[in-house]
């Protein structure tokens, strides 16, 4: 941590960049916040650590027409978020100077983090420099990534049906996974858009809430890196990430394997059209199985 | 409010069957923005249409809606129709309550009530429609003919007759095709060289007819009277224009095991070689496969033989990009292979042979000179057993053949059989078969001079196994008019195998988002009435690439689609339709996924002040080229944040069409 701050408080002074994004100390132990840096003396405040869960990629979208460089702290796995706002055109890579941060594993109060549990390795997709250490260099133990989902494939549709409604039942529409996704990226979202069609509908049923989450995961369907912030912010506790790799799942199976956010190739497979792609028919056939 | 009108058509009893057209239109009448509601027998009629135009002057009506048959029938008469009575055409929705309804309903109840909801459906959308202007794009005028045989060579002669330039491009070294191995036609009996290699000459000779031959086209892009096509002419090997077709090199090519695919792979062939007499174009080609110099960089002899220094071990492929206005699918066919259907022992025994290879066998070019020999022994066969439905006509769940009747079986099968028995009268000749059919001209009395003047013997029924025992092949089979199992001890055993589309047509249908059936046969624009031009605009289909046919058919629908193509080439302009998709400025999020998904490449992307309130910056946004726009509505469903949308097929009228069903 403190070779990173030492670091950033170098850039800042020899004006190679005129910001920071980091993470700042909250009010309890655990509950540390992206925070923006802006001088030397700023800087005291930032801190890198355990607690250093949140993926600072999205807050680049803020910064990318300001006047000169920011600088960005990124753990490997959102150096995934970041790449992918690249291939969509969202951020310019010469307004930011990128620190890969080593990350053992995140925590939060009650322990490790869900989303680190299938961690996606130790790799920095892009980078300016990377500051880390052996230690965070060692694999964390890995569950299947796909353990959920494979536990929801296995349920009856009416059986999945009835789970999602009622993890969905304690949504409270606060949208901080829409807020916190780095794919949910617009400009103006479709649900604050009067003119969408889908913005405030009268809730007549709270499907329609629940719905919001289905649209959520389509629109960010081959472009979501699985991050895991969703499930990371949800205040009601929404096993969110599920939708999301259940998508991931069956593009991986339908088109080979995929990763949003690594390589140069900025076509994902739903942008991208190959003769040898599955035929539609194969969607509906796997959907009755 | 608008002021609609609803126009519901009875189509004599085809709607007016299954659904109550009273009550339709009664039920219409309370539908929010609808002024007036009617209906009619035929409602496409003159007197339908003079009703339409006529409500529309006297009840000043904004939109109509016409509930009948589907889009694809009638929506350009009735959009016609109004813009001759003043309103704008694309002020007019089709509810189709035929094929969507009236068809599938048996129930008059259920059929009346899907159709006041699709009605309902449509007076939404309706209410969301803007008048439209279309525009006009200009078109190609060259087309592209994707195969060589006798379809694509007739297609070509008719289109460049007609002044207009085309390319031939021809998968094989030579273009011919099927025909080219064919011996003898039905029925009439000319020989099929003597009438295919005339017409070749003449495609080769014709200034406005460009061969690339040994090549395949690889990319499609582009849209009716606009294509663009980049096309891999493969490597020969040989230099095109110095080749003089001498086959010297041939006959110095120390490498000789290459698979005769001209004669059926029944003999080999050179690694460079011409593959037969007429080829055209008459250019040697190596096959890199076999050739030592290319697999070895030792031999070198045919360069060192050829007087025209035409040799070149060094060529590469030439991708060559080209600009077409229409294209033409003429893929042909292949005979299938009939190992899989191990009852007639194709695979375990060399004198069970399929039709084509007979047409080899009996050809003075093919590898016996034309004297009929079998295969394993090269003695002259003197019991033969046709064996006819090989592969064709088979129940599709058993997935050990085709569905579809093959068409040119039973005709060539009774010609191969006359013409043996015309040439060896001591030779036994028999037909096992399940049905003879012979609807063409001459045909029926073709099979009956087989049967009465050349005593053929035609058996209804068919082979249960075909097995060797000594040098005979054993064919067990029932012959089911004299009720009894039969076994015939024959020399030879000829399959009428099935024939089935070209392996590449599956994929060129891709490339050209032409449609086919499940058999990868290309589907026509309407069964009946437009049976030579596919259901995507500018692409046009010639002979069996389309379904079964003989040679007189083949042509006949290859001169048809030249007539299509032609007439899509004499236009300077086509008007293009302004149902195209545009970008909201305001939502745009310049994420180019749109510019991926765009079949046609009509989207770019600029840098541009954006104002709007409370917004004034430049950002990247999505740009969308009408002339070029489809209006597929790929781009609209892709964008995340609903910037794009279509015209005519707004977001916003398709979920009023959603909630006019729902709600």
């Amino acid at each position: 941590m403190a070779r990173i701050k030492q670091r950033a408080i170098e850039l800042l002074s020899d004006g190679t960049v005129m910001r920071v994004i980091g993470w700042e100390k909250g009010e309890g132990n655990c509950d540390w916040s992206p925070a923006l840096f802006e001088n030397a003396a700023e800087m005291e405040n930032f801190v890198y650590g355990d607690y250093a869960g949140a993926n600072l990629s999205k807050y680049c979208l803020k910064f990318n027409r300001q006047e000169g460089k920011t600088l960005v702290v990124l753990k490997p796995c959102d150096t995934l978020s970041f790449r992918q706002l690249l291939h969509e055109h969202r951020i310019d890579r010469e307004k930011f100077y990128v620190i890969g941060a080593g990350c053992k594993g995140m925590k939060d109060e009650k322990g490790g983090l869900l989303k680190c549990s299938a961690c996606k390795g130790k790799e920095f997709e892009v980078y300016d420099e990377i500051i880390d250490d052996e230690e965070a260099q060692k694999t964390t133990a890995l569950m299947d990534r796909m353990a959920g989902v494979i536990e929801l494939e296995k349920m009856t549709a009416q059986e999945r049906f009835d789970f999602w409604r009622g993890e969905l039942s304690r949504c409270i529409r606060c949208n901080a996974c829409r807020n916190v996704c780095p794919a949910c990226s617009c400009i103006k979202c479709v649900f604050d858009n009067p003119a969408s069609g889908v913005q405030s509908k009268a809730p007549v049923t709270d499907f329609e809430e629940n719905m919001f989450h289905i649209i959520r995961a389509y629109h960010v369907a081959g472009r979501c890196t699985d991050c895991g912030e969703c499930s990371r912010v949800c205040p009601q506790n929404i096993p969110l990430h599920l939708l999301n790799r259940k998508f991931i799942k069956d593009m991986n199976e339908l088109y080979g394997d995929y990763q949003a956010g690594v390589g140069e190739n900025e076509r994902t497979p739903l942008t991208s059209y190959t003769k040898e792609d599955a035929e539609p028919g194969i969607v509906y056939e796997r959907g009755n199985a | 409010m608008q002021k609609i009108g609803v126009f519901v058509c009875w189509c004599g009893s085809n709607i007016a069957g299954t659904v109550d057209v009273e009550a339709v239109s009664e039920a219409m009448k309370s539908v929010p923005g609808v002024v007036y509601s009617a209906n009619y027998q035929y409602m496409c009629s003159a007197a339908g249409q003079k009703l339409i135009a006529d409500a529309i002057h006297e009840h000043h009506l904004d939109g109509i809606v016409v509930a009948s048959c589907s889009p694809r029938m009638h929506e350009n008469t009735f959009r016609k129709t109004a813009e001759a009575a003043g309103l704008n055409p694309y002020m007019v929705e089709i509810a189709n309550i035929r094929e969507q309804c009236s068809w599938i309903h048996k129930d008059k109840e259920e059929g009346t009530a899907k159709a006041i909801v699709l009605a309902r459906t449509a007076v939404a959308k309706l209410l969301h429609n803007k008048p439209l202007q279309a525009g006009t794009s200009a078109v190609t005028k060259r087309a592209l003919v994707i195969g060589g045989g006798i379809a694509g060579i007739q297609t070509a002669l008719d289109v460049a007759d007609a002044g207009y330039e085309v390319d031939i491009v021809e998968q094989r070294p030579t273009i011919g095709g099927r025909m080219a191995q064919l011996d003898k036609t039905f029925p009439t009996l000319d020989c099929s060289a003597c009438i295919l290699t005339p017409k070749m000459v003449e495609a080769s000779q014709n200034e406005k007819i460009n061969i690339i031959s040994y090549a395949k086209v690889e990319k499609v892009d582009g849209f009716v009277g606009n294509f663009k096509a980049t096309i891999r002419k493969k490597a020969r090997f040989v230099d095109e224009t110095k080749c003089t077709g001498c086959s010297l090199c041939m006959s110095k090519c120390p490498s000789k095991k290459g698979k005769d695919e001209f004669n059926m792979e029944m003999n080999n062939r050179p690694a460079i070689y011409i593959p037969f007499a007429q080829a055209i174009p008459n250019v040697a080609v190596i096959d890199p496969e076999q050739c030592l110099k290319l697999k070895t960089g030792k031999c070198g002899l045919c360069e060192k033989v050829c007087t025209a220094g035409a040799i070149n071990y060094k060529q590469q492929d030439e991708l060559i990009e080209r600009e077409y206005g229409a294209i033409v699918v003429a893929t042909g066919f292949k005979p299938i292979d009939p190992s899989p259907l191990n009852e007639y022992g194709y695979a375990d025994n060399a004198d069970v042979i399929t039709s084509l290879e007979l047409e080899r066998l009996m050809n003075a070019a093919g590898p016996t000179k034309g004297t009929l020999l079998r295969p394993s022994d090269l003695q002259h066969p003197h019991e033969i057993v046709f064996i006819q439905c090989v592969g064709s006509r088979c129940d599709e769940n058993t997935k050990r053949g085709k569905p579809y009747c093959s068409k040119i079986c039973c005709m060539y099968t009774a010609k191969h059989a006359m013409l043996i028995r015309d040439k060896y009268p001591d030779t036994k000749v028999h037909v096992f078969y399940i049905d003879v059919r012979t609807p063409g001209k001459n045909f029926d009395e073709f099979y009956r001079r087989a049967v009465e003047q050349y005593g053929v013997d035609y058996i209804k029924g068919m082979v249960g196994k075909v097995a060797k025992e000594g040098d005979k092949l054993m064919v067990r089979g029932s012959d089911l008019i004299n009720n009894q199992q039969v076994e015939i001890a024959a020399d030879l055993v000829v399959l009428a195998t099935a024939i089935e589309p070209d392996p590449t047509a599956r994929s060129i249908g891709t490339m050209l988002t032409a449609s086919m059936d499940t058999n990868d046969f290309f589907t026509e624009a309407h069964a009946k009435l437009r049976p030579v031009e596919s259901p995507t605009a500018g692409i046009f289909l010639s002979g069996v690439a389309q379904g079964p046919k003989d040679v007189p058919e083949t042509v006949a629908q290859a001169s048809a689609a030249a007539a299509k193509v032609i007439g899509l080439l004499a236009k300077d302009h086509l008007v293009t339709n302004p149902c195209v998709a545009y970008s909201n400025e305001l939502l745009c999020n310049g994420c180019s996924q749109c510019e991926k998904v765009c079949p046609y490449g009509a989207i770019t992307y600029i840098e541009k002040e954006v104002r709007g309130p409370g917004v004034r910056e430049v950002r990247r946004i999505a740009q969308v080229n009408p002339a070029v726009c489809q209006g597929c509505g790929a781009c609209t469903v892709t964008c995340p944040s609903g910037a794009m949308d279509l015209k005519g097929f707004a977001n916003k009228q398709i979920m009023a069409e959603v909630d006019a069903i729902c709600l």
